[in-house]
C-alpha cells in the first residue's frame, strides 16, 4: 500500500503551548474525504489550523506525503497542500478570475507573474466549480455561496493533493450546500485528491465523507468510517444532546419529544403520520403512535417524538397482540387522529383500531 | 477574461508625464518667475549658486522622491493592517519619527557638533520603530479598523506634544529652524541630502518591489497569505522595516507629512482599478512625488515669498479623499483576516 498523503502522529494541538488535543492519530489517502465532526468548541478548527501549520504544533510530527511536514519549505507545502478556511476574505478590486489565481502563487516567479499557463488553469479551476461567468465579477460583491466556490477554485488552482477545508459549508443555503459538496465529490474522485475538512452538518457529514473523526473537546472520541459512526446513541453521546435525538438512518435530528401521559392516539403508517407527529410535537401535545411495521416510513420518528409506539415485527400484518396494546393507549387518550386512509393486508388492523375510535366517538376528522 | 494590463501600462505612463510636467513647472514658478527657454538652458550647465541648481531643484527633488516613499509607506501601512485609512501620519508613525529627530537635534546642536544626513535619518527610523512597535501592541487588543487609527492619532499627540516640549526647552537659536521642520517643509533641501534620500528611498523602493509577490498574497489574509507559501513571520518584519524605513526617511529631511500616504495610493488604486502591488508600487511612487511636488507648488507660490508649510497643503487635498473613504466603508468594518 502506498503512503497516506496525510498522516499525523502523536500529535498534539492547541494555543500558547498548553495542549487542547493530544494523542492525534489520523491517516488520509488519496481518493478519500475524512470529515471532523463535534461540538462547537470542541477543536476541530484547532487541528486543521495545526495541520495546515497556522497554528504550531505541541507535539507529535504531521507527515505530508511522507515527509515530515516541519522539514518542509512553505513553497514545498504549499504546492502538495490547500486550503478554504472560514477568514472572512474581502480582498480589494480583486476579480474572482484575480483571486482564483492567486492559488498560483507557488508556482509563479520572483515577481508572481502570471504565464499563459497559469491564466489557462485558473480560468479551467473557475469553470469546474462551474463559476467561469464569474470570473470578471469583483469577489467583493458576490454571493456568500459564489464566494465558497471561488475560493474552492483558488484552492483547485494550487494543484493540491491535500485540500483542508474548514466547515465550507457555513453560511450557505442548502442548494449551495449542495453545489459544493457535489463539486468536491467530483474533484475527489476524478482528481484524487485527498481531503480533510470539518463539518457542521451531520446529515451531510454522514453522506459526503468515507471516514469520520470525532473530535470531543480533549481527544479524538472515536473516528471510523460513517456507518460506524452515525448510531443515534452515539450522536447523541458526541454531542451531550438530551433535548431531543439525532436519527442515523434518515441523518435527520428530531426535537424533544413531549412528555407525560398521551393526550392523544395516531394511527399512522406509510409517511402520513410523520407530518401529524411532528405538528403534536410542536404543540407540546403527548401522543401515542401505533400500530407501525418496524420498517414503516413512520417508525423513526414516532420512536424519536411519541411517548409510546407500538410496533408489529417488519414485513408482517398487525397482530392482536398489538392491536390489544394499541387498544388499551387509546382507552386512555381523548382524540384519535388517522392520517392514513389507504388500508391493506399488512394494515387491517389499524382500520379495524379505526373504526373502534368511531365508535368510540373519539376519531377526530377535522384535527387532521 | 478582461486584461487590465493595457489600463496599468496607460496609468504608468500618464503619472511619469505629469511628474515630469510638474518637475518643469515647479522649475519655472516660484518667487522669481523664469520662462521656460531660460530653464533648459540653465539645467544644461550646473551652478550651485543659481536659483535653479542651488535651491529650486533640490527642493523639487526632494519633493519628488520624498512625496514617493511617503505614499509607498501608506500603501504597505495599509497592506499589513488590512485597512485602507492606515499611513504612517494617523498611526503615529511619523510623529514618533519627528520625536526622535528632534531629540537628536537639540542634544547635538546645544553641544555645537553638525549633525549628519544620516545620523537625521538613523534617528527618524529608530523613532517610527518605536511608534511602530505601540502601534503593533495596540492592533493585538483592537481588532477594529478605526480604533486603531484613533489609537495612532493618540500616540501621534504624544510625540508631538513631548516633541514641542522639547523645542520649547532647546536654545533660542535652533528655535526657529526646530519649529520650521517640525511642521514640514521641502525648503533647504541640500544636495548632499538629495544624494542620502535618492539611496535609502531607491533602495526601498527596490526591496518593496521586490516584494510585490508576497504582498499581493498578503492581500487575501494572513491565513491565506501562509497556505501559498508565504513565511508570515519574515514577510510581516520586512514589511515594518520598509515601510518605517520609507516613512523615517521623509520625515528626517521634511518633517511629518499629513495624509499623502493614505490618499495616494487609493488615488492610484482607483485610477488602476486594480490592488496589484506589482504595479500599485510603482504607480504610488509616481504618484505620491505628482502630489507632492503639485502641494510643494502651491506652498512655495501661493503665499510669495512666504512659504507656507507643506503638511498644511498636503491636508487640504488630502484629507478629502480620508473622510470619503472612512464614510464609503460601511462604518469602517474593515475585514482584518
Amino acid at each position: 500500500m502506498s503512503e497516506p498523503r496525510l498522516r499525523t502522529e502523536r500529535l498534539s494541538v492547541g494555543y500558547h503551548k498548553k495542549a487542547l488535543i493530544s494523542g492525534i492519530e489520523l491517516e488520509l489517502r488519496r481518493g478519500r474525504i475524512m470529515t471532523l465532526i463535534g461540538p462547537n468548541g470542541a477543536g476541530k478548527s484547532t487541528i486543521l489550523k495545526s495541520l495546515i501549520r497556522q497554528l504550531p504544533l505541541i507535539g507529535g510530527a504531521v507527515y505530508l506525503g511522507g515527509e515530515d511536514m516541519a522539514a518542509l519549505s512553505e513553497r514545498d507545502v504549499a504546492r502538495k497542500l490547500s486550503v478554504l478556511m472560514t477568514a472572512h476574505v474581502r480582498p480589494e478590486l480583486m476579480t474572482c478570475f484575480d483571486v482564483a489565481a492567486t492559488g498560483r502563487y507557488p508556482y509563479t516567479g520572483r515577481l508572481g507573474i502570471l504565464t499563459q499557463e497559469d491564466r489557462d488553469k485558473t480560468a479551467r479551476s473557475l469553470e469546474l466549480v462551474h463559476a467561469a461567468d464569474l470570473a470578471d465579477r469583483d469577489f467583493s460583491r458576490i454571493s456568500d455561496g459564489q464566494r465558497q466556490r471561488v475560493l474552492l477554485a483558488r484552492a483547485l488552482n494550487q494543484e493540491p493533493e491535500v485540500l483542508v477545508l474548514d466547515e465550507p459549508t457555513s453560511f450557505l443555503d442548502i442548494r449551495h450546500k449542495l453545489e459544493l459538496l457535489a463539486i468536491l465529490k467530483d474533484m475527489v474522485r476524478s482528481r484524487n485528491l485527498a481531503v480533510v475538512m470539518s463539518l457542521h452538518e451531520l446529515d451531510l457529514a454522514q453522506k459526503i465523507s468515507d471516514w469520520v473523526v470525532c473530535v470531543r473537546g480533549d481527544s479524538i472520541a472515536r473516528q471510523g468510517p460513517p456507518e460506524e459512526i452515525f448510531t443515534a446513541e452515539y450522536i447523541a453521546d458526541l454531542y451531550g444532546a438530551a433535548r431531543g435525538s439525532y436519527n442515523a438512518l434518515y441523518g435527520s435530528l428530531e426535537l424533544e419529544a413531549a412528555s407525560g401521559a398521551p393526550e392523544v392516539f395516531v394511527i399512522g403508517g406509510g409517511g402520513a403520520g410523520i407530518p401529524v407527529y411532528r405538528r403534536l410535537q410542536r404543540q407540546g401535545t403527548p401522543f401515542a403512535a401505533g400500530v407501525l411495521g418496524e420498517n414503516d416510513l413512520d417508525y423513526p420518528v414516532a420512536r424519536a417524538l411519541a411517548v409510546e409506539t407500538v410496533s408489529e415485527k417488519p414485513f408482517r400484518p398487525i397482530g392482536e397482540e398489538a392491536l390489544r396494546r394499541a387498544a388499551n393507549l387509546m382507552e386512555g387518550c381523548a382524540r384519535v387522529l388517522c392520517p392514513v386512509e389507504d388500508f391493506g393486508e399488512m394494515n387491517e388492523g389499524n382500520r379495524r383500531l379505526r373504526e373502534l375510535a368511531r365508535g368510540q366517538g373519539k376519531l377526530d376528522e377535522s384535527g387532521l | 477574461m478582461k486584461d487590465n494590463r493595457p489600463r496599468c501600462a496607460a496609468g504608468l505612463a500618464l503619472l511619469t508625464a505629469l511628474v515630469l510636467a510638474l518637475l518643469v513647472w515647479n522649475i519655472s514658478a516660484g518667487s522669481v518667475s523664469i520662462p521656460l527657454g531660460e530653464v533648459l538652458s540653465a539645467l544644461l550647465k550646473p551652478s550651485e549658486s543659481g536659483i535653479i541648481w542651488g535651491m529650486r531643484l533640490p527642493r523639487l527633488l526632494a519633493a519628488a522622491i520624498l512625496g514617493g516613499a511617503l505614499s509607498v509607506s501608506g500603501f504597505l501601512l495599509q497592506t499589513f493592517f488590512a485597512n485602507p485609512i492606515a499611513g504612517p501620519f494617523v498611526l503615529g508613525i511619523s510623529s514618533g519619527a519627528k520625536l526622535t529627530v528632534a531629540l537628536v537635534m537639540v542634544t547635538f546642536l546645544s553641544r555645537g557638533i553638525v549633525i549628519s544626513s544620516m545620523a537625521m535619518v538613523a534617528g527618524a527610523f529608530a523613532g517610527s520603530m518605536i511608534s511602530m512597535g505601540f502601534v503593533l501592541l495596540m492592533s493585538r487588543r483592537v481588532r477594529n479598523m478605526s480604533m486603531l487609527v484613533v489609537c495612532g492619532i493618540m500616540i501621534g499627540n504624544i510625540c508631538s506634544a513631548i516633541t514641542d516640549f522639547v523645542i520649547t526647552f532647546s536654545d533660542d537659536s535652533n528655535i526657529v529652524n526646530l519649529h520650521n521642520w517640525s511642521l514640514g517643509s521641502f525648503s533647504g533641501t541640500s544636495w548632499e541630502n538629495v544624494r542620502l534620500m535618492a539611496w535609502v528611498v531607491g533602495a526601498a523602493l527596490v526591496l518593496t518591489f521586490l516584494l510585490s509577490k508576497p504582498i499581493g498574497a498578503y492581500q487575501m489574509g494572513e491565513v491565506y497569505a501562509q497556505s501559498m507559501g508565504v513565511n508570515i513571520k519574515r514577510f510581516r518584519a520586512e514589511l515594518i522595516l520598509l515601510s518605517s524605513l520609507l516613512s523615517a526617511c521623509v520625515t528626517a529631511f521634511a518633517g511629518p507629512i499629513s495624509f499623502v500616504g493614505i490618499a495616494v495610493p487609493h488615488l492610484v488604486k482607483g485610477l488602476f482599478r486594480t490592488a496589484k502591488p506589482i504595479v500599485i508600487i510603482p504607480g504610488c511612487f509616481l504618484g505620491g512625488a505628482a502630489f507632492c511636488l503639485f502641494c510643494d507648488l502651491i506652498a512655495r507660490t501661493a503665499f510669495a515669498p512666504r512659504d507656507m508649510s507643506i503638511s498644511s497643503v498636503t491636508a487640504v487635498f488630502g484629507a478629502p479623499v480620508v473622510l470619503y473613504l472612512m464614510a464609503s466603508r460601511r462604518g469602517g468594518k474593515g475585514a482584518r483576516a
